[in-house]
């Protein structure tokens, strides 16, 4: 099963490989983990994707990462509404001739070109991972020839206490 | 400070009397910010060194175990006049378990150093060792100057990433400024909570560059909480349904001893009625006579501990980890009961065992709710006859059908002529389980041996330093002859430092307890265990200045034992045993704990 992790950490140097690292020794399978700064100067924000056994484990991994004296905060969102994007870069074979073609595939995953060559082009793509799926699937044909995945970032959905029509009217908890 | 040293040229540095650091005043500054003065004044600067030694100073920092180097001379120059006392180990890994042993008997963190390179690489070992068994100390791992951090400098090795997984925290001190903060948090880290080792790596131009000093250091552990608000309802409730249990049990680990609430454990059981099994680290939790302690189990405990553990309907863990020694085959422990856990580190709760009741909190809170108030005893007097029924059916035996020495027997002998104070090392083999057996703990704290981790060549330098923690004390250092080889260049020590520490070798002329697995499971395959040569042991004691003894009777044992025992002189006294002995019963490996083999005399 899946275990989506938020974790604020520390910015210090070796804080990743800590992390890692007691990935590693203890057995736990990452599927993905972005970094980057967040709104506190000092402080990362890390997003990890796990592949655990069972919910003991997932306890396991929340406990084990929360005794690390850089591990400031830790939130399991595997059950919570959270929002999830990961970015795709990937570059296509795309003769001139096709470009047209591949305008109008990309256009309703709200994917652009981000580079133009004569033979390639690169397509930048956010989104769920099965979206970005889906889209790769549809640019197979056309030959792939590099894909680059971020991994997931992702952050708890602002809690709602009104019904959802409320919020609707107002403009908030939408995703867009 | 009690520690005293020799004379001669080690003394100064061993005076506690001696002179502040030239050039150091105590570090006032940093009063920035007052009413009425505008500019602060700027911080008191000092050379990295004697500001390490000053801030080590303010954290206490008593004892320090270790061997200087190029990366760390700078530190040792501060060193010369502070009043710190250092142990000058032989091999950084005598070090450090000498300050593993100072630290199980005075309670207090030691500091260990090791220069850059192999000098901290030696010190892993150790490491990895107060790690696995939650032993408070700092370490300090010199390193090569930040300039050339990262070329494979002379004498570099990545200390930082190495440790990183047996360490409570480390840090790598790349800063001058950061020095006070950074000794102050590994202090704190090393003794609260869940203690354990901490380690600095200190490049050297961190002890020789000029560091601005300000006080008083805020500490940046944000999300670091060693007092887990316990939850009280939860204890509460295990006190009702301990009390209603038919056949409780209480495992009682090194947590416990950790938590100084050895005495609480024996008034909650006293008055609860509830039966007692040993960690190997929770040994001398209550007395080893006492009527409701069942002795160690695991894969050598006894064979009513082990039914206990089997056969109870509640199960009530105090500090310890659940280490697979004790559990044997998960699927066949305690499988009819409702378990409780209590553990300052809530990583350990669910790890191995998924609790019915986990609790993250300090095993002294937990008890002081336990007792709070009237304390119903369990109706358990039948089960209580029962595992007496046991111990008097399967009691612990040796063979006595051999012409050699036992073992077992060396351990009563010693058992009975010690004193109640005394301090009982241990390396790792048979000798430790022998002990674990037949030794009679009479008071909590005083058994220091290698549980986590297993380290052989811990014995010999973890006693150097637990003679230290307490002078006075009676230290027995019991040590295998594989294990006494692997440290035993720090006898000297006990010459140099004058420590009466007696150290009773057992010499089986093997890797007794890898030859005993060989023996059991391997068709008596002895692949690399049996010594073909061994030094001459009494000649070794001659060389480093120690009184040596041979016994191979009983009547000499004694003998020797009461002379060594009144005699204020270190000893080594060899045992030579009987080279077949087995450490028995046992829990073969796969089985569960109530599926011993060798409980009683074939
Ligand atoms: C550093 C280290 N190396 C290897 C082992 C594996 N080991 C466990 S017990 C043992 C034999 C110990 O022999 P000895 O010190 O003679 O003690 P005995 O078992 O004979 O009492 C060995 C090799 C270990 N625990 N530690």
């Amino acid at each position: 099963m899946k275990q989506l992790l938020a974790l604020k950490v520390n910015d210090h140097p070796g804080v990743l490989h800590r992390i890692t690292g007691l990935f590693l020794r203890r057995g736990f399978n990452i599927a993905t983990i972005t970094v980057g700064a967040c709104e506190e100067p000092g402080v990362s924000r890390m997003t990890i994707l796990l592949e655990v056994a069972d919910e003991r484990v997932k306890d396991q991994v929340r406990k084990q990462l929360a005794k690390q004296v850089d591990v400031l905060e830790v939130e399991d969102l595997t059950e919570r509404d959270a929002v999830t994007r990961e970015l795709c870069l990937v570059r296509v074979e795309a003769p001139l001739k096709m470009r047209s073609d591949l305008q109008s595939l990309i256009q309703p995953f709200r994917a652009q070109l981000i580079d133009v060559g004569f033979e390639t082009v690169v397509v930048e793509v956010t989104g769920s991972p099965a979206k970005i799926d889906a889209l790769l699937d549809l640019l197979r044909p056309f030959g792939v020839l590099e894909i680059v995945r971020t991994g997931l970032a992702a952050l708890p959905r602002e809690r709602q206490t009104g019904n959802g029509r409320a919020a609707l009217k107002e403009g908030r908890g939408v995703e867009v | 400070m009690s520690f005293e040293g020799p004379e001669g040229a080690r003394a100064e540095a061993l005076s506690p009397d001696a002179a502040a650091p030239v050039g150091t005043e105590a570090p006032e500054g940093g009063s920035s910010g007052r009413e009425g003065e505008p500019q602060p004044e700027p911080p008191p600067v000092y050379r990295g060194a004697d500001l390490l030694v000053e801030v080590l100073k303010e954290e206490g920092a008593e004892m320090l175990f270790g061997i200087p180097g190029g990366a760390t001379i700078n530190f040792y120059d501060a060193l010369y006049n502070s009043g710190i006392p250092y142990v000058l180990a032989r091999h950084e890994q005598g070090a450090i378990h000498a300050a593993d042993g100072y630290a199980r008997i005075s309670g207090k963190v030691p500091v260990v150093t090791g220069t850059s390179g192999p000098g901290s690489t030696n010190l892993m070992t150790g490491i990895a060792n107060a790690w696995f068994d939650s032993v408070p100390m700092v370490i300090i791992a010199g390193q090569v100057s930040t300039s050339v951090m990262g070329t494979d400098a002379f004498q570099e090795s990545p200390i930082f990433s190495m440790t990183m997984g047996i360490t409570k925290h480390n840090y790598q001190l790349m800063r001058g400024e950061d020095m006070p903060r950074v000794v102050k948090e590994s202090f704190y880290l090393a003794r609260t909570g869940r203690k354990g080792p901490v380690l600095i790596e200190l490049p050297k131009d961190m002890t020789s560059n000029e560091i601005p000093y300000r006080k008083p250091v805020e500490m940046q552990l944000r999300a670091y909480n060693p007092k887990p608000k316990i939850d009280r309802a939860l204890v509460e409730k295990v006190k009702r349904d301990l009390a209603r249990a038919k056949r409780p049990v209480i495992v009682a680990g090194a947590g416990i001893v950790h938590a100084g609430a050895s005495e609480l454990l024996r008034a909650f059981v006293e008055k609860a009625r509830v039966p007692v099994v040993h960690t190997l680290l929770g040994l001398g939790t209550l007395p080893s006579d006492h009527p409701l302690s069942l002795g160690m189990g695991g894969m050598h405990g006894t064979v009513w501990a082990n039914m206990a553990l089997h056969e109870c309907d509640f199960l009530l863990n105090i500090g310890s980890r659940f280490d697979d020694r004790l559990t044997g085959a998960l699927e066949h422990f305690a499988p009819r009961a409702r378990i409780a856990h209590v553990d300052i580190d809530e990583a350990e709760l669910g790890k191995v065992i998924a609790e019915d009741y986990p609790i993250h909190g300090d095993a002294r809170e937990a008890l002081e709710i336990l007792l709070d108030g009237a304390v119903d005893p369990s109706p358990s007097e039948e089960w209580l006859a029962y595992l007496e029924s046991l111990r008097r059916e399967y009691p612990l035996w040796y063979r006595t059908d051999r012409p050699y020495l036992q073992p077992q027997r060396v351990v009563q002998i010693a058992s009975e002529l010690a004193s109640d104070d005394v301090i009982v090392v241990t390396d790792v083999g048979q000798h430790q389980m022998w002990v674990a057996q037949f030794f009679r703990f009479r008071r909590p704290g005083r058994f220091v041996t290698s549980g986590g981790l297993g380290a052989m060549g811990f014995g010999l330098p973890a006693a150097i330093g637990a003679q230290i923690a307490d002078r006075d004390a009676l230290v027995l250092a019991f040590v295998g002859d594989g294990g006494f080889q692997m440290t035993v260049q720090e006898l000297i020590l006990l010459r140099e430092y004058d420590l009466p520490v007696k150290v009773l070798l057992f010499n089986n002329n093997s890797l007794g307890m890898v030859r005993q697995w060989q023996e059991l499971f391997y068709e008596e395959r002895y692949s690399a265990t049996l010594f073909n040569i061994q030094p001459d042991f009494m000649r070794l004691a001659d060389a480093y200045g120690v009184v040596g003894r041979r016994v191979k009777t009983e009547e000499e044992a004694r003998a020797v034992l009461e002379e060594a025992f009144r005699t204020r002189a270190p000893y080594l006294i060899e045992f030579v045993i009987d080279p077949m002995a087995n450490v028995l019963p046992m829990v073969p490996p796969g089985n569960g704990v109530h599926e011993m083999e060798g409980v009683k005399p074939q």
